[in-house]
């Protein structure tokens, strides 16, 4: 039947794509655990994502606390349910969007140049110079991106939870006419540790896979400047699904009753 | 294959002896990316101290044959062994300890663009030989003198550099951690004449110094007679003729004869479709 000929073929490709990604994963926590280590690699890595991506997750998260107040109270005003502002931007920057916006324009910003300078190097043949000169590309490239993904996110994150939440506050004092004091004493009496938590968790596995897409699509990049530019986008629209899915797995790992 | 001409020199190197255990000895080695069969049963042999270069046509797997030495690739059958010692299938720390004895340069150079170049020619050294930064930038500042490029050079980016300066770094880079044995990819490529063969005779210096036995691949015949010892002539997958260089010129081979004289006629067909 000619109708089941591409639909074999797709699966056989999925299984493949799935495969050849599944080995390298493996094969990149395994050189993360493994010596040599590169801790000025990792350093500068961590230098790269974590301090040269504040401006645009510090800017992101202001403008969402920002609207997430004033959305709130257009919605609530109209049930004088108010007073529930500071606990639904709390919890909805700790929670979702803070880990997950912070995710996505690291995805743009790190993912992406991650894919276009591993996949420059792999069409110049820098990386076929590196394993001739007994240097494991994945303990040299990508096991610093990892780490440095893997434990910059979290702070990066948190970061993010205190502007987005001042963002909040800014809004609902200065335009909503919240008293301040009680706006922060609503907010911090109705925080918990698990919301923070499960956010840092997600931020940890939204660097890891962030990173790992940007390597992976980089590392096996092919053909000149339109493999990379593809390897480019693939990593970054890869990572952005993989945050959303995995976004909805943690959720429910940690607040399915 | 047909004639098989044995070991007369360049005028100034000496040819080894080609006796005893060959450095590189390749057995029917085959590669077939998909349904391309790009190396289809290759025999060579690379004697100690030799140099030796595989012509052949633009696509007929002279990288291939070189990426499959180092471990870069993985042939699909045949056996590749260098002093004696089986390469194929091995991995890891094993095929790292191997790969210390070779040097390459690469035909882009393929200089770390993120590092100066005297860390890139040190890169082996730090990396592979973990040795201390100073000593290395010292040694390194020393190949890179080796190559004539000064000092000063050292601490540029590889962005700043000219073509004939690249490949000069990429040659440093190479000698620098000393190895037993060098291969060139199309050292002269997009080079100008002058320069190509300012680049062969630092290769020839270099791979004589050491000591080395070089592989190398070109499509530039006069470069081939510059650097060479014995020519190997690869097309569809095998090795057609291997003879001394000197006898390239006379050796009855018509495949040979069309390449080195770059002739569009011949037994060698291009698919070349009329406007």
């Amino acid at each position: 039947m000619p109708i089941l000929q591409p639909i074999g073929r797709t699966f056989l490709v999925f299984l493949e794509a799935t495969g050849r990604l599944t080995l390298f994963t493996v094969s990149s926590l395994s050189h993360c655990l493994r010596p040599p280590f590169y801790p000025r690699l990792v350093l500068r890595q961590m230098i790269e994502i974590g301090y040269y991506s504040l401006p645009v997750v510090g800017l992101t998260a202001i403008f969402t606390g920002m609207v997430l107040a004033l959305q709130s109270y257009t919605g609530f005003a109209r049930f004088s349910a108010e007073s529930a502002i500071p606990n639904v931007v709390v919890v909805s920057i700790t929670r979702e969007l803070g880990p997950v916006l912070a995710g996505l324009m690291v995805a743009g910003r790190v993912g992406a140049s991650m894919a276009a300078e591993i996949g420059t190097m792999r069409v110049t043949e820098q990386i076929d110079a590196l394993d001739t000169l007994a240097t494991n590309p994945f303990k040299y490239l990508i096991a610093p991106r990892l780490i440095a993904g893997l434990t910059m996110l979290p702070i990066l994150v948190l970061i993010a939870d205190i502007i987005g939440v001042f963002g909040g506050y800014l809004v609902s004092t200065q335009k909503l006419g919240f008293n301040p004091a009680t706006y922060l004493k609503n907010t911090w009496d109705f925080i918990e540790v698990q919301d923070v938590v499960s956010g840092l968790v997600k931020a940890a596995v939204f660097g890891f896979l962030v990173t790992l897409m940007g390597c992976y699509h980089g590392y096996n990049s092919r053909g000149g400047a339109q493999g990379v530019g593809t390897a480019t986008t693939n990593a970054v629209v890869s990572a952005s699904i993989l945050i959303l899915s995995f976004n909805y797995f943690i959720t429910e790992l940690f607040f399915a009753r | 294959m047909s004639g098989q001409a044995e070991g007369t020199t360049l005028a100034n190197r000496q040819a080894p002896a080609r006796s005893g255990t060959p450095k590189i000895a390749i057995r029917g080695l085959s590669k077939a990316f998909g349904p391309k069969v790009v190396l289809d049963g290759v025999d060579l042999d690379i004697a100690p101290g030799e140099s030796v270069l595989v012509i052949g046509g633009s696509g007929s797997g002279k990288s291939v044959l070189l990426k499959c030495i180092l471990g870069l690739l993985h042939p699909d059958a045949g056996s590749i062994k260098v002093d004696g010692e089986e390469v194929v299938g091995l991995y890891g720390t094993e095929l790292d300890r191997v790969r210390r004895k070779f040097g390459m340069l690469f035909q882009n150079a393929a200089l770390f663009d993120s590092l100066t170049v005297w860390e890139n020619v040190a890169f082996g050294l730090i990396q592979g030989q973990r040795m201390e930064r100073r000593k290395a930038r010292e040694i390194a500042l020393e190949k890179l003198a080796a190559v004539g490029l000064g000092e000063e050079v050292g601490n540029l980016l590889p962005a700043e550099l000219s073509g004939g300066m690249r490949k000069r770094v990429g040659l440093a880079r190479a000698i620098a951690t000393e190895p037993e044995i060098i291969f060139f990819d199309e050292p002269t490529t997009g080079l100008d004449p002058i320069m190509g063969d300012v680049i062969d005779r630092l290769i020839v210096q270099c791979v004589k110094g050491l000591g080395a036995t070089a592989l190398s691949i070109t499509h530039d015949m006069a470069s081939a007679r510059r650097i060479s010892d014995r020519i190997a002539m690869l097309y569809k997958g095998k090795i057609i003729w291997t003879g001394a260089t000197s006898d390239v010129d006379h050796s009855d081979n018509p495949y040979v004869d069309q390449f080195i004289h770059g002739r569009a006629e011949g037994p060698i067909q291009m698919q070349v479709r009329d406007l």
